[in-house]
This record gives structure tokens, sequence and C-alpha cells, in this order.
């Protein structure tokens, strides 16, 4: 990783993720500082009947707050926001969520996809997507949509994702901006916009 | 992606031409949408798109049938259906007639978990279900009741989990891949095309539900459409939203009550 280059004019990081990223997201999201002015998506598969303990467990663990996502809301920096399942999450010009209950893409509602092409068509360079941990392929075309849009794209080393499949797919596919751990994807998001 | 210009001037046409007005529908989705339909109709310019969008009115029908989201399940979220059942029904049961509207039924298997509901509760005989749509060849569907047989495990599941005790496969007959539900359930619905758009309240109803609907409006027709649903419920009636959608910006807070967790209210006065 470039140390020095440094994420400015940032107003949203989105961060995708399947399988295993979890564990990623609980070892990065507690320790983060005060988000300056950018509010952090989080759009992972999961199970419906699960649909609260992400957010509460966030919310417990972390001092960033998490707001919970409702139709049309407005996303404002320094709050997370963690996609529900069962719908897919896309980004109005107004910086307001909304939701969609349309065919699963990739076998997947939300799936990562969407919500990150989405999100390029609306807030462009000033997006940074990182992809996490994961065994399919949601997650690559949306970076790349990301990228052409002239936002930064993040992939997580497939050495640290408990499931390397995703990540892996998204580097022979795309030239991410970062390849990055845990620990140093931390980081990262913590210098954006200082 | 078409450009957010191209969309605009679809939405115009549309209007001048066919006088529909998509101009209070959620961008994101609709710019999906229309995408999703010109690709599967191999369109490679808009402009050719468009045009045959405006001198076909066939095509134009298909258009609006593959923009709108169609997609739907039977007992989708249990957990607002056993409220539904256990807390609403037996409150709606003390009327001698119950009306109930469903508001973008799609392809009906809303309407038909409801009344699998009613009959259970004894209620069905006494009950008359509107359920509306613009889109006319979902309603199509809807009124057969013929849904695909491989759904049912998981919708038989959805109804043990809210609440149902019978077994589930006697409400159809298996045959060739689809599952037809009984005639019976249907006795009492009345499909028909209703625009929530454009069109205005036609009957005072007991209870209303507009589930996923509303995510593809902007803030300012969800007004519209809700202040619709409060002029057609009856005082003490019931309205059911989507689980990510709120009246919370659209009514007078005092008016209605929510129940439980569910996004049901009850209009109190
Ligand atoms: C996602 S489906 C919801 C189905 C069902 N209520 C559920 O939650 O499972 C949305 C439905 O709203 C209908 N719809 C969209 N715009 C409408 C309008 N202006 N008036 C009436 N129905 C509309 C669509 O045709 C579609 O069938």
């Amino acid at each position: 990783m470039e140390e020095s280059k440094i994420i400015s004019g940032c107003k949203v990081v989105i961060i995708g993720g399947s399988a295993g990223s979890l564990n990623a997201l609980m070892q990065i999201l507690p320790e983060l500082p005060e988000l300056k002015g950018f509010a952090i998506v989080i759009v992972v598969h999961r199970k419906s009947t699960d649909d609260q303990t992400l957010e509460e467990l966030i919310a417990l663990k972390s001092s960033v707050s998490v707001k919970p996502v409702e139709d049309k809301v407005p996303l404002l920096p320094g709050f997370v926001y963690v996609a529900p399942s069962n719908y897919h999450l896309l980004f109005e010009k107004n910086e307001t969520l909304s939701l969609d209950i349309s065919e699963k893409i990739n076998y997947s509602r939300p799936s990562i996809d969407v919500s990150f092409e989405s999100a390029a068509e609306i807030y462009g360079e000033s997006l940074v997507g990182i992809l996490l941990s994961g065994s399919n392929t949601d997650g690559t075309y949306g970076l790349k949509t990301i990228q052409a849009a002239g936002g930064t794209i993040v992939v997580q080393n497939p050495l640290a994702a408990d499931m390397p499949f995703m990540p892996h797919n998204a580097i022979l596919n795309t030239q991410p901006d970062f390849v990055l751990d845990n620990n140093e994807i931390l980081k990262f998001i913590s210098t954006i916009n200082t | 992606m078409i450009e957010d210009i191209e969309l605009e001037t679809l939405i115009n046409e549309v209007y001048e031409y066919y006088g529909f007005d998509f101009g209070s529908y959620s961008r994101a989705s609709l710019k999906r949408r229309v995408n999703r339909v010109m690709h599967l109709d191999g369109f490679t310019h808009f402009h050719e798109f468009l045009s045959r969008v405006r001198y076909d009115p066939e095509y134009y029908k298909r258009m609006v049938d593959e923009i709108t989201v169609n997609v739907t399940e039977m007992f989708r979220d249990p957990s607002f259906y056993a409220v539904v059942r256990n807390e609403i029904l037996p409150l709606l049961g003390t009327k001698p007639f119950i009306r109930l509207w469903h508001a973008g039924c799609s392809t009906g298997e809303e309407v038909y978990s409801m009344a699998i509901m009613l009959k259970e509760a004894g209620l069905l005989h006494k009950s008359l279900i509107y359920a509306t749509d613009i889109n006319s060849t979902v309603l199509e569907t809807a009124k057969k009741g013929i849904f695909p047989l491989r759904m049912m495990k998981e919708y038989s599941e959805n109804y043990r989990d809210a609440g149902g005790q019978e077994d589930f496969s006697n409400y159809y007959i298996a045959n060739y891949g689809i599952a037809k539900f009984n005639e019976e359930l249907a006795e009492k619905m009345v499909f028909s095309q209703h625009n929530l758009v454009s069109d205005t309240s036609f009957n005072e109803f007991d209870m209303i539900l507009c589930r996923n609907v509303l995510i593809y409006f902007d803030n300012d027709l969800q007004k519209r459409v809700i202040n619709l649903f409060d002029e057609s419920l009856a005082v003490l009636g019931f309205l059911a939203l989507g689980t990510k959608e709120t009246i919370k910006y659209s009514v007078t807070p005092n008016k209605y009550k929510q129940l439980d967790k569910e996004k049901i209210w009850r209009k109190v006065k």
C-alpha cells in the first residue's frame, strides 16, 4: 500500500461482503474513530432471520452510531448503515437510500453489485468501495462500476479473508487501488478525509 | 446505464402519449428497470427504444409490465402474518361484514394468504377482499390462483411460522409444476386495475394492505397514497405496510397507533 495516499472528498464508503465477512467487519468497525464527513454503508449477504443482529453487534461494539435502514432514510455523514436482508439497497440523487424487492442478483438480495453500481452512479469520485471475504462472485462487477465512475476500490487481501474466493475473483478481474489486510483497511478508513 | 436525461425524456413521453405518470417513482429503481427491459428486448440505442414505446401501444404495455417490480410471496414475513392472525382477525371478526383491500397485489400470493387465514378464522364467508394493481398481466395470474409448485415448500414453512396448523397442501392441487389454489378461496376476491398515482378512493375498508409498493415511490407520492388510504379506511381499521415502510412522515401522529413491532397501524380517530 502506498502509505501516503490519503483519500479526501469522500462522502460514502461502501463495504460488501459475504461468508466470513463478519469477522473482518468486527475487527474493523469497533476500532474506527469518528467518521469525518462520510458515511459507511454495509451490504452483506445474510439470513433474513438474523436481520437485527449485525446492527446490534456493531452498535454494541463500536463508537460510531448505526442508523437503521428504512426506505428513503437520508444518508448522513458520520453514521453506519446496514442493508436490510431481502431487499436491494439503492442510492437516490437527493442522498437518501431506497429499497427494492426485485429479483435476486447473483443469488443474492441484497446484491453487492446492485448497491455498488447504484452508489457509483450517485457518488462517482467521492465513493470508496471495499470488498471483503465471500464465496461467490458478487461485488466484482460493482467494483468495476465504482472505478469507472472515478471512485476508489479496495479489496481485502485474500490471504486475510476467511473465504478468499470473492476478493480473489475481484483481484483477477479488476485493478484494485489497494489490496489490504484487515488492520490496513482499518487504517485506511481512519485516514479518510483527514 | 441510460442517462438521467434519457430517463426523464421517457417519463415525459409516456405521460404525454399514454397519460401514465412515472414522475414520482423512485429514480434509482426505475432506471435499473428501464435498463433491464431495454437489454431484455435487445435495444442498443435509447432512441430506438423510445420510439417503439411511443408508437407501439402493445410494446408500451409490455414495458410497464416489465418495469413494475412484481416479486411477491405467500406469507412473506411470517411474524407479520402471525400478528394479523392472532391480533387483528379476532377484532375484525366482531363485525358483521369485513372489507379488505390489497393495493399493489401483484400476482396475488398475499391475497390467497389472507384468504387462508380468514377461512381458518371462520371469517371468509363474511369478508370481501378487493385486490388491485396497475399491471393487468399480474392481475390475470392472480385471478387464476396458480402459483409455481416449486415455491410450495417455502410457502408451507412460512405458513407454519405464521401460526398455520393445517396441512398446507390441502389448499391446492399440484399438477405439472403448478399449484392451483382451491377456488373456494377466491370466491370472496374482487380483482381490478387501480392506479395509486391517479385513481381515487372507491370504498371504505376495515383493513388495507399495501406492502412493498411505496418503496417504489418518492416521498411526495408516498404521502399522497397514504392520504388515499386514510380516506379509504374506517375508524378503528388497520393499515399494513412492508417491513421497511412507514406512515411516520405522512399522517398526523396521534391519528394512528402502531401494533407491536410490525408495520401495522390502527386508525384510532
Ligand atoms: C413488489 S410488488 C408487491 C407485492 C406484494 N404486495 C408483496 O409485498 O409481496 C409491487 C406491486 O406494486 C404495483 N404497482 C406499482 N405501481 C403501482 C401503481 N401506481 N398503482 C398500483 N399498483 C402499482 C406493481 O405492479 C407490483 O405488482
